[in-house]
């Protein structure tokens, strides 16, 4: 989010994603935002028994100014969204979205009035992880993947490309409803 | 079946039926195969209790009776005791009466108010909504709860807030998921829902909400479309 991004496209760019990534990915700062059960399990993952030290993740920042990753654990309530919206929005860049538990990343089961259906209505989710609520092996799961993305993300031009492709390919994939065959 | 006029013995005591649910869920409109298409559920509401009521109830309401005076009478419609709880039911007009007594007389001594929780009968006519105060005498242990209605058409009632201040949020909750609006409360708002929230999530009549939800190969449709839950 700074001159990195101003980089021409090239060798150059290439070399700085690559440090970038891999020094962003070593210093992920989840901010807490338990909101129900998932929260539990996201606590369960901090404490020593999942020891989320083991990635330098253990300390959950109570501020959205000195975090990167928002954890959304639990389901999202319709008077929740517009605190959670601004929650993000006090993040500073780059910064990262996982939806855990079924509830955050579709509603779950609380299909009615009160709850958002997904928190992707509200905010860019990068990581959805089911369950409900998922094990603490799960989430570190989901971290640990988010953590690869982190480590591969482009940055700049090639960060504008990549955008416009997954664009396309999201535009042009199959709604699940019209998918036949095997149900997995 | 149901539809025509039953045969009550002699003597038998009317029963007030709060609601009538018919049917199984979910197969309204189709030839019923199951038979539960017959099935009728009443909601009974628990039959006037008589004296003696047995404990402390009948010392207590004596002194109630006394405080009241002329009062008593349109004051307290109804005294219930279900599962050894006393409720009585008490018309709005003289609810604030009946509370302030309850609360001050030193035979009385209800000093807790523990909330005020809506409910609503849709077929319970001109009093579709009730609200039951829960009231606890720290004094002389005990408890009874106060019931009040108020039909559907003018959805007002007396604010006890003056009397028990500890029900202003709770005042404000009822009035957020049942549209009660509680006359002299110091700040009626929305207390659950967002300020702008339209409709009273909690009434019976208030749509479920949801949206379709797709799967592989398949979509199903929100609960309430689903399936009628009665």
């Amino acid at each position: 989010m700074g001159l990195e991004e101003k980089l021409p496209s090239g060798i150059l760019l290439t070399t700085v994603e690559g440090l970038a990534g891999y020094a962003r990915r070593n210093s992920m700062w989840p901010a807490t935002f338990g909101l129900a059960c998932c929260a539990i399990e996201m606590m369960a993952s901090g404490a020593p028994r999942y020891d989320l030290a083991r990635f330098g993740m253990e300390v959950f920042r109570a501020s959205p100014r000195q975090a990167d990753l928002m954890i959304v654990a639990g389901r999202v309530s319709q008077k929740m969204a517009p605190v959670l919206r601004q929650i993000y929005d006090q993040m500073p860049n780059p910064k990262w979205v996982l939806a855990m538990g079924v509830c955050a990343s579709s509603g779950g089961m609380f299909n009615n009035y009160a709850i958002v259906q997904g928190v992707d209505h509200v905010v860019p989710v990068d990581m959805y992880l089911p369950g409900c609520p998922p094990r603490p092996e799960m989430l570190i799961d989901a971290i640990l993947k988010i953590h690869d993305q982190v480590r591969h993300q482009k940055l700049g031009a090639h960060r504008e490309a990549e955008v416009l492709d997954l664009e396309q390919a999201a535009m042009s994939a199959l709604p699940s409803e019209q998918m036949k065959g095997l149900m997995r | 079946m149901s539809e025509n006029p039953e045969v009550v013995p002699a003597g038998t005591e009317t029963l007030e039926v709060l609601s009538t649910g018919r049917g199984a869920f979910g197969i309204d409109g189709t030839p019923d195969v199951s038979g539960y298409g017959g099935l009728v559920r009443r909601t009974i509401a628990t039959p006037a209790a008589t004296r003696p009521y047995g404990g402390w109830y009948d010392e207590a309401l004596d002194t109630l009776a006394e405080e009241l005076g002329d009062h008593f009478g349109p004051a307290v419609q109804k005294v219930v005791i279900a599962h050894d709880q006393l409720t009585l039911e008490v018309a709005r007009e003289h609810l604030l009466e009946v509370m302030r007594t309850l609360r001050d007389h030193p035979g009385l001594r209800f000093e807790m108010c523990m909330g005020a929780s809506g409910v609503h009968w849709p077929q319970d006519l001109n009093r579709e909504l009730h609200v039951h105060y829960p009231m606890l005498s720290m004094t002389h242990n005990r408890r009874l709860s106060v019931e009040t209605t108020c039909p559907d058409a003018d959805p007002h009632l007396p604010s006890i807030v003056g009397i028990y201040p500890g029900n202003n949020w709770h005042e404000r909750e009822t009035f957020d998921f049942f549209g009660i609006v509680f006359d002299g409360h110091p700040g009626l708002t929305r207390i659950e829902m967002p300020d702008d929230w339209a409709g009273h999530p909690q009434r019976k009549d208030y749509p479920l909400g949801g949206i379709p939800v797709e799967y592989k190969g398949a979509t199903v449709p929100p609960p309430d479309n689903r399936r009628e839950y009665k």
